[in-house]
């Protein structure tokens, strides 16, 4: 085989091999793409012309998005505005208490620290099964049970995975800047602040990231704490217009469950490279 | 130094660790064990407990649906394991030779983690009953439906991140590695098993574990993909969801059936739990070993 020949079956190969990616990216975008195509269709041909486009006396217009909006008896921006408190909030909390926490840990070395520690990577392996009862039941007592208490439930619970990583990035942050700041009159409190914190961005985005991803999508734990029939998130009302017996309208699913991708999408287009990173890191570490 | 620095931070423990341990200690170090504590019990409400030894977990090895919904599990877990991670390896290894626009197919293939497992399952049941009401049949008929429904919907959600880890791992391959190995003439084939996936072992361990403990505690996609149906009713009377997996069992033995069943519910989730940490400890214990080889 000369050199040429060679050169020729490596870019015969590189075709063959782009336009294979190429059809499975398209089946890929697919599912996303039929839910579009089903949120502006007549609800009653979702399910005989799964496939088709909604064209004729298929085409709905908005009214499925008009309809979705109180849906399920549930004004669908509320289960929307409660989603992204929970979301926002129980990150914030995370990332500033477990960082804090982080490198405590990491710095002091006693024995309430090292139990701590192993507590909470011990509590990464546990399913949210073998707590899901009585956790709900605590958070019942202790009155947990709504959306602006509910994120010290996800800091608990949480705890474990943004603490492993945190205190293995601050391990790897030289104990002299540290050293330096209180040498110049910084107590722990602003070397914390003022040093540390700044030190942290990369890990503090990763676990953001993390809990973001997961907090947002979470279904079962904030369906056992919070009273459904008041705040719901956007999981627990998606699942309530199945779960409501009867007919489900299925135009008007389609239609929420487009509404409630497009902000992850976007969020996912904005900080792809981000996230894509913290994933690696979770995954690694986890 | 040390000494000086060490001391005045001891003294902030409640503000640096007070939060998180009191949040700590209501989110999991409480529940969890009141958990194995009343797995123990007999009780409807948590107030009036009764300690009743091992008779819930008698009860929960017993129960049919439960053995069911673990052999069903088991069979996911590992179907679900080797295709994510073949499929993920491959399209990594594909997107690491250099092809044209492959980090819009790394945006596209990792798209679908983003999405809840709720709203995933919902997506693919009005798929496949597009599919399968032209046959006059539905996902919710048939347990084979139902079991390479959730295959398939996994697949979709899992290849991307598994893909994500092998990139990691195989960009970390040494280049004079695989020179070393095409000068020697070595095809691409030998190249493949011989140099790169001894390299990418690592990445291969990690993904193998993550997919086993994914598959085993998946529960958004099974409740709304199929909800555990069909069932078929057993000679006594009571009913087996077939496509009902280890979670979905303990959530509907806590929350649908009789109050009664409180106990034994909360013994299968130790039980279940037992599974899970096991799986944990074992990839532990295996990077640990390798590590110490390297």
């Amino acid at each position: 085989m000369t050199k040429q020949d060679s050169l020729a079956a490596e870019r015969r190969r590189k075709t063959i091999m782009s336009v294979v990616l190429a059809a499975i990216c398209i089946i890929y975008v697919l599912p996303v793409l039929s839910v579009v195509i089903n949120s502006f269709k007549v609800n009653t041909f979702v399910k005989t012309d799964t496939f088709a486009l909604p064209t004729g006396e298929m085409w709905a217009g908005f009214s499925n998005f008009i309809k979705g909006m109180t849906f399920g008896n549930y004004p669908f921006w509320k289960s929307v505005a409660f989603s992204a408190l929970i979301t926002v909030a129980s990150t914030a909390l995370i990332l500033l208490f477990t960082s804090m926490a982080a490198w405590y840990i990491a710095r002091v070395n006693s024995f309430s620290c090292k139990l701590i520690y192993y507590l909470c990577v011990f509590s990464m392996v546990v399913p949210f099964q073998m707590v899901m009862f009585t956790l709900s039941k605590t958070a019942d007592s202790l009155h947990l049970n709504t959306p602006w208490t509910i994120p010290i439930v996800y800091l608990g619970f949480g705890a474990g995975l943004s603490i492993f990583m945190f205190v293995g990035f601050v391990k790897s942050i030289p104990l002299e800047i540290e050293e330096a700041a209180s040498i110049d009159g910084c107590g722990p409190v602003r070397t914390y602040f003022s040093v540390v914190f700044p030190m942290l961005k990369p890990t503090m985005i990763s676990v953001g990231i993390l809990e973001i991803m997961w907090i947002w999508n979470d279904y079962l734990l904030p369906y056992l704490v919070l009273d459904i029939n008041e705040y719901r998130t956007i999981p627990i009302h998606i699942q309530y217009l199945k779960g409501s017996y009867g007919t489900v309208d299925l135009g008007a699913t389609m239609a929420l469950i487009l509404l409630s991708i497009i902000p992850v999408i976007i969020f996912y287009l904005i900080c792809q490279k981000h996230i894509i990173k913290g994933v690696a890191a979770g995954a690694v570490k986890g | 130094m040390k000494g000086i620095f060490k001391n005045p931070l001891r003294r902030w423990f409640w503000l640096f660790l007070g939060p998180v341990t009191a949040a700590f200690a209501i989110g999991f170090v409480w529940p969890f064990f009141q958990g194995i504590y009343l797995s123990f019990c007999k009780f409807k409400l948590v107030r009036n407990a009764k300690f009743i030894g091992l008779g819930n977990y008698t009860a929960a090895l017993k129960d049919p649906t439960f053995m069911h919904a673990f052999w069903y599990t088991a069979l996911f877990a590992l179907t679900s394991l080797l295709l994510i991670n073949i499929l993920g390896f491959a399209a990594a290894y594909v997107l690491t030779q250099g092809v044209k626009g492959s980090n819009l197919y790394r945006t596209v293939f990792f798209m679908p983690n983003l999405i809840g497992g709720i709203v995933l399952g919902y997506i693919w049941s009005m798929i496949f009953d597009g599919i399968l009401s032209r046959y006059g049949t539905s996902i919710l008929m048939e347990t084979k439906y139902g079991f390479w429904g959730l295959i398939i919907l996994m697949c979709w959600q899992q290849i991307g991140y598994m893909m994500i880890i092998y990139i990691a791992g195989l960009q970390s391959v040494p280049e004079d590695m695989l020179e070393a190995a095409k000068i020697d003439g070595a095809t691409r084939w030998q190249t493949l098993f011989r140099v790169t996936i001894p390299n990418v072992m690592p990445s291969i361990t990690i993904c193998t574990f993550l997919s086993l403990t994914n598959g085993f505690k998946l529960f958004d996609q099974n409740l709304a993909l199929t909800g555990g149906l069909p069932f078929i009713i057993q000679p006594d009377g009571s009913n087996i969801k077939t496509t009902e997996m280890l979670a979905l069992n303990i959530y509907n033995t806590f929350y649908n059936s009789n109050s009664a069943s409180k106990g034994v519910a909360q013994a299968k989730a130790v039980l279940f739990f037992i599974l899970v940490a096991g799986i944990g400890l074992a990839q532990l214990a295996y990077t640990r070993k390798r590590e110490v080889q390297q």
